[in-house]
Parts: C-alpha cells; structure tokens; sequence
C-alpha cells in the first residue's frame, strides 16, 4: 500500500471537490451569476479527471455505481484503508 | 438518496492522541451545536420552504454537514486511538470507555446523548432560517472554545477549517432568508404554505 501517494492524490480531489462545494453553495443563492456557473463547470470537468486517476490507480471512490469500475477479478470498495484510518 | 464518498472533506490529523481532548471534541459529534444536530436540522427542514433555490441550499449544506460529522467522528477516534481504559480513566472520561470501549457514541462533552430536542422545525421559513443561522454561529463558538483549548497544531488545522465553514453557511443562510423575505413580499397574500397556495391557484 502507497499510502503516501493515496494521500496525495486523494488531497487533489479534495482541493477540487471543495473548489465545487463552495461554488455550489454559492450558486445556489446566486443562480445568475453565469461567471460562477463556468468556474462550477471548470471545477466539475477538472474533478473528474482527477477523481479517474486516483480511482485507477485505488479503486472505486464511490459505490451504488457511482464510482469507476472494478477490477474483474477483485472487489475493490472493501479495501481499506477507510477515510479515518488515513 | 445519498452516495458515500470514500474520503474525507478535508484531511482529518493529529499530532498524538489525546483522550481528554476526544471528550471535548465529541460535543461536535452528539452535541446541541455539533454536526449530527446540523445536518438532520437542515435536512429535515426542507420540506417547509417555499422556494426551490432554498430546498437545494438546505439540500446541500445538510448534506456537507454530515461530511463534517464523518471529519469529527475521524477526530475523535484518532485523538483516542490506542487508548487504554487507564488512559480513559486519566482523563476523566471513563463512563465512555464503560459503556464503549473504543466506540464512538452521540454525546454531548458532559456525556449527555444526543436528543432531536436540539433541533426545531416549525414550518415557517423565516422562523426555520433564523434557526440555522443562530445554529451556524453556535457551532462556530463551540470550535473556537475548542480550538483554544489545544495546542495540537494538526488537530487545530482540522477545527478551523470547520470553522470557517460555519461562517460560509452562515453567510448563505442569510441570503436564503432575504430570497424568502423578497418571496414573501412579491405574494398576494401573507405565506400561508405553499401547497395551500398553489392548489388555490
């Protein structure tokens, strides 16, 4: 286990993820702001290759079929460690 | 629905464990103030509010709460990772080893359990915002007492960037209850719920 390099990768997906969070939020007391609506968009597409990346290479980030694919032959959700043993 | 994210909000550490600090911190967990309170209190609430810009702000900051719930839970069981029954004992904070172990239980610091007597919906949209806004500055207290009470550095980092998050939320409960107060000044009538007023429509 690469646990340095989860960290690491799992910190960008964190800074990404609350770069959405905050935009969210503000979107949705300020719908029109159409400046905020693309730097939303921006952080979405940036997220998502951030978040295939650590997925390849940690497994699934999400489960109920959010997350990316298994490995065929292993079923990666139940591998820890879980967010609090990090 | 809800999907799990398999990580943190924000990264959770401490420098070392610290048994009497988790007795403090677990307020957070089960308390009045704490996120548990935040997250059933703004999701709960939304099936009362009139507009659909504040259904998706309840919707969102209830949902992010229960991130920052999973951080405190994460806190808590570090700072008392490894710890003994002395070590329980030593901080004064034995009835919790007693009845847990090293579980983790929804208390307030005194061991009080969590009650749904902390939170309030009365249906009434100004009445409900307020609510949260009063609750996002009592949280944000509760984490600068807490933060004065280490000098755990990684520990600190953690609760004050929880901090900040009760000065955002409180920020956007603010301009959710001017939407409602501009809502209510452009109806006919005084808000008398908004399936009432739809179906006389």
């Amino acid at each position: 286990m690469n646990c340095e390099k989860q960290v690491a990768m799992l910190r960008r997906v964190q800074e990404m993820e609350f770069v959405a969070i905050e935009l969210n939020l503000y979107l949705d007391t300020h719908p029109c702001d159409t400046e905020a609506i693309n730097d939303y968009n921006c952080a979405v597409e940036r997220l998502r290759v951030l978040v295939q990346e650590y997925e390849e290479e940690f497994g699934p980030l999400m489960h109920f079929g959010h997350g990316g694919f298994s490995q065929k032959n292993e079923w990666q959700w139940i591998q820890g460690p879980w967010p609090w043993e990090i | 629905m809800w999907i799990y994210e398999k990580k943190m909000e924000h990264p959770v550490r401490v420098c070392r464990p610290d048994v009497k600090f988790a007795k403090m911190v677990i307020t957070q967990y089960g308390g009045p103030d704490g996120e548990l309170s935040a997250s059933l209190r703004y999701l709960n609430q939304r099936y009362s509010m009139p507009t659909d810009r504040i259904k998706a702000l309840l919707t969102d900051i209830g949902t992010e709460e229960l991130a920052h719930m999973e951080m405190i839970a994460g806190l808590v069981f570090k700072l008392t990772d490894g710890a003994t029954c002395e070590d329980f004992k030593e901080a004064g904070w034995e009835g919790q080893y007693t009845q847990h172990d090293n579980g983790l239980f929804w208390t307030d610091a005194n061991g009080v359990p969590w009650t749904a007597k902390y939170i309030a919906c009365l249906g009434d949209p100004i009445t409900d915002l307020t609510e949260d806004m009063a609750a996002e500055q009592k949280a944000r207290s509760t984490y600068e007492h807490l933060i004065a009470c280490t000098d755990d550095e990684l520990a600190k980092d953690t609760l004050r960037w929880l901090w900040q998050r009760e000065v955002v939320h409180f920020q956007r409960f603010g301009e959710a209850l001017n939407d409602v107060q501009e809502w209510m000044a452009t109806s006919k009538h005084m808000w008398c719920g908004c399936d009432r007023e739809k179906k006389e429509e």
